[in-house]
């Protein structure tokens, strides 16, 4: 299986969009840093983030969350929570990891 | 499980170098080995020896420099990126006719190849960048 990491807003870059184009069912997808924003419910980006829930494992960094402020209750249900050891398990369950920088 | 990290961006910048030696330490700690932290492009500022943050911000050249004695890491800079950008080691400060170098601790210059060869000895490759 494949993990995709996202480090850039959806309100700045198009590469959560990019990214969930090319991803396949199955895969996981790690948002972080500025990443973190697609994970946040009330956005124009939350009915996206929900249809991709039921083909993708999501997960956002707490870490990166905590950091800019924002509020871990306001992530969109089925998104999972990970931290820095998550992540770390991630890269080792997944074969291959893939940037979207 | 064998790691290989490429860091793509500079210190400061957004976060791609604190993402990097967060997560490699959090690698370390769950014992996996980490081959090889290769930096390339603006990369390559993360090892200057003449970063002076202020006193209260953390030290992130520094901070390489010390997981990189702390866990004999091998933290490899771009040569070509680096030199384009004034990051010099002794020889090649000499070799270029430059009056000094600046190449923090625990860094050393290396060609491209020592990309590609942390991408074939790894069993994964992580990018951390812009």
């Amino acid at each position: 299986m494949l993990l995709h990491t996202v480090n850039k807003s959806p309100f700045d870059r198009n590469s959560l969009e990019n990214c969930l184009r090319f991803a396949q069912k199955g895969h996981s997808i790690l948002l972080f840093e500025d990443g973190i924003y697609g994970a946040l419910t009330g956005t124009r980006f939350e009915t996206l983030l929900k249809g991709a829930l039921k083909s993708y494992n999501i997960y956002v960094l707490v870490p990166d969350i905590q950091a800019r402020g924002m509020r871990t209750e306001n992530v969109i249900d089925g998104i999972k929570s990970t931290d820095y050891a998550g992540f770390v398990d991630l890269v080792a369950e997944n074969k291959t990891v893939q940037a979207w920088l | 499980m064998k790691f290989a990290i490429l860091v793509n961006e500079g210190p400061y910048q957004h976060q791609a170098s604190d993402s990097a030696y967060q997560f490699t330490q959090a690698a370390l700690k769950k014992g996996h080995e980490i081959f090889r932290v290769f930096f390339y492009h603006d990369g390559v500022n993360n090892a200057s020896r003449l970063t002076v943050p202020p006193q209260d911000d953390r030290h992130i050249v520094n901070r390489w420099s010390e997981l990189a004695k702390a866990h004999n890491l091998d933290l490899v800079v771009c040569i070509a990126a680096a030199q384009r950008r004034g990051m010099l080691d002794e020889n090649e400060a000499k070799r270029n006719g430059k009056d000094a170098n600046n190449i923090a601790e625990g860094f050393r210059i290396s060609g491209l190849g020592q990309l590609i060869e942390a991408g074939i000895q790894s069993e994964r490759l992580v990018v951390f960048g812009d």
